[in-house]
This record gives structure tokens, sequence and C-alpha cells, in this order.
């Protein structure tokens, strides 16, 4: 037979005290959306649709098609790339805000799509991959017939 | 050691400069790095080209100013809106130490890049010691 689990229980009293701790831990970070993380993501997307289109849209200055890598699945697109460090290390900096480094990211895609048939564009700095939607994700005009009476 | 300065304008001075229509206006992100006689400023603008820019040296203050036209219709619903579209602006406090007639600028792939060449008598110079 199961013991009662209650308050008093010693593994609840540890648990009890665990959550505190982690609660206190936390207090002071900045609350956020579920699923959004606390450091920006980069590089930031803006994704959109038409009827038979998906598209994703980055802008990556300073970034040659060579440096980037698109990886795409039926609804996912992985973005790789780098963006590498133009200037000596001897220079001095008054000012560094562009970012340099590897970066990363994947994001799911609304809806399926042909990877096979893939388009991506890079023109002064912003990045437009084109991707055609899988057959099955593309609306369909339903035919409405009205009843005969 | 030059006496060069470069100073970013005090927020208030960012916001007496407003676009006159609605767009939104974005501040990009800059390197800036000294040479031995040049001044070179790095600046994220994506989405541009070179004929949209405006670079504006007077009075010792250094303006960039670049248009990024509409890419997509204005009333576009996205999945995924992480940042928006609007043109640059920045403007940044220089030191007399730059020859202003020879400043040059290039646009490529979303940056420009501006040199600012520093005058004859900010760049260091070697004082050679001569026995006595």
């Amino acid at each position: 037979m199961l013991a009662r689990i209650n308050g008093s229980h010693p593994i609840n009293r540890l648990r009890g005290e665990m959550d505190r701790l982690f609660n206190d831990m936390f207090e002071g970070f900045p609350r956020t959306a579920i699923g959004t993380s606390l450091a920006p993501v980069f590089p930031a997307m803006n994704v959109w649709e038409d009827t038979d289109h998906v598209f994703v849209e980055v802008e990556l200055p300073g970034l040659k098609l060579d440096d980037i890598e698109l990886l795409i699945a039926s609804d996912e697109l992985t973005i790789k790339g780098e963006r590498k460090d133009s200037l000596g290390e001897q220079d001095t900096y008054h000012r560094r805000e562009r970012g340099t480094g590897c970066f990363g990211r994947t994001i799911r895609l609304p809806v399926d799509v042909k990877a096979d048939e893939v388009k991506a564009t890079l023109r002064n700095g912003v990045l437009l991959v084109t991707m055609p939607k899988a057959e099955e994700a593309r609306p369909r005009k339903v035919e409405v017939k009205s009843l005969p009476k | 050691m030059t006496t060069m300065t470069i100073e970013k304008p005090a927020s208030q001075e960012m916001a007496r400069t407003e676009p006159i229509c609605n767009r939104p206006l974005f501040r990009p992100n800059v390197d800036i790095v000294e040479h031995k006689d040049e001044l070179i400023v790095m600046a994220d603008m994506p989405g541009t080209s070179s004929e949209d820019i405006d670079i504006q040296f007077e009075n010792g203050t250094l303006t960039l100013y670049a248009k990024v036209p509409a890419r997509q219709m204005q009333d576009i619903y996205y999945d995924l809106n992480e940042y928006g579209l609007g043109d640059f602006q920045r403007t940044f406090q220089v030191g007399e130490t730059i020859d202003s007639e020879r400043i040059s600028a290039e646009y490529e792939d979303g940056v420009l890049t501006l040199h600012l060449p520093k005058t004859e008598a900010a760049r260091p110079r070697k004082i050679v010691v001569k026995d006595a």
C-alpha cells in the first residue's frame, strides 16, 4: 500500500524547499512569454506567406552567399553562417556594435514546403528565401453548392 | 596619441531629428576603427542602395542617412515578425582633425564603409632623436 503523501512527508518538504530556491534564483529576471528566450535570437527573421509560397527574409549585412548555409526540411528551415571580422587585431576600436562570429538558427515553417524547389537571393545584405508550399498545404477552393429545393 | 573624438550625441539630440513620414527610423549598428591615418566607420544598413544613401559632414557633425525602400506590402500579415523596416539614420560628432574634402564611402553587401582621413596635422609623427 502506498503511503499517503502529504506536506509533512520528507520528500514533499524537500521539494517545497527546492521550489522556493529556484523561485528565489530566477526572481529579478525579466518575465518573458513561454517559449521566448532571454537572449536575443540571431538572426531576426520575418516570415510571411502568399497562397503558394512561404517567404523568409533575414537581414545579414556583410555576408556573402558563400558565408551562408541554408538547410530546408519539409517544415523546418535552418540558417547557419559566419560573419567574419574584417578588421585587423591591432586596430583600435572606438565603437564596436556589429557582432561577428558564427550563428545558427532553426525555425518551424507554418506549412510544409517543397524543399527541392527553394530559391534564395541575397541582395544588399537582405536574404530572401522563397519556398513553394507542398501540394497538400496549398489552400483549395471548395465549391459551395446550394441544395436543390 | 591623437586627440580624436567621435561621440554619439546625447539621446535628446537624437530625438530632435524626427522623420517627417510615419515610417520608423532605425539607428544602424556601427564599428568605428582608428587607423594611423584615417578613421573607418562601418554601418550595417541592409536593404538600401548607394543611390539612396546620403552622407553629410557639416561643422564637425557626420550624419548618415539611408532610405530603405519597402520590400513588402504594407498591410502584410507576418507569421513571424522579428524586425521592422524603415530608414536608417545616425549622427556623430567628429573632431576637427578630419580632412572633410577627402571623405569617401562605399556600400557593399548591406554595409556602408566610410573612410575619414585624418588631417596632416593629426597624424602621428615619429620624432627622431638626434645625438647632441
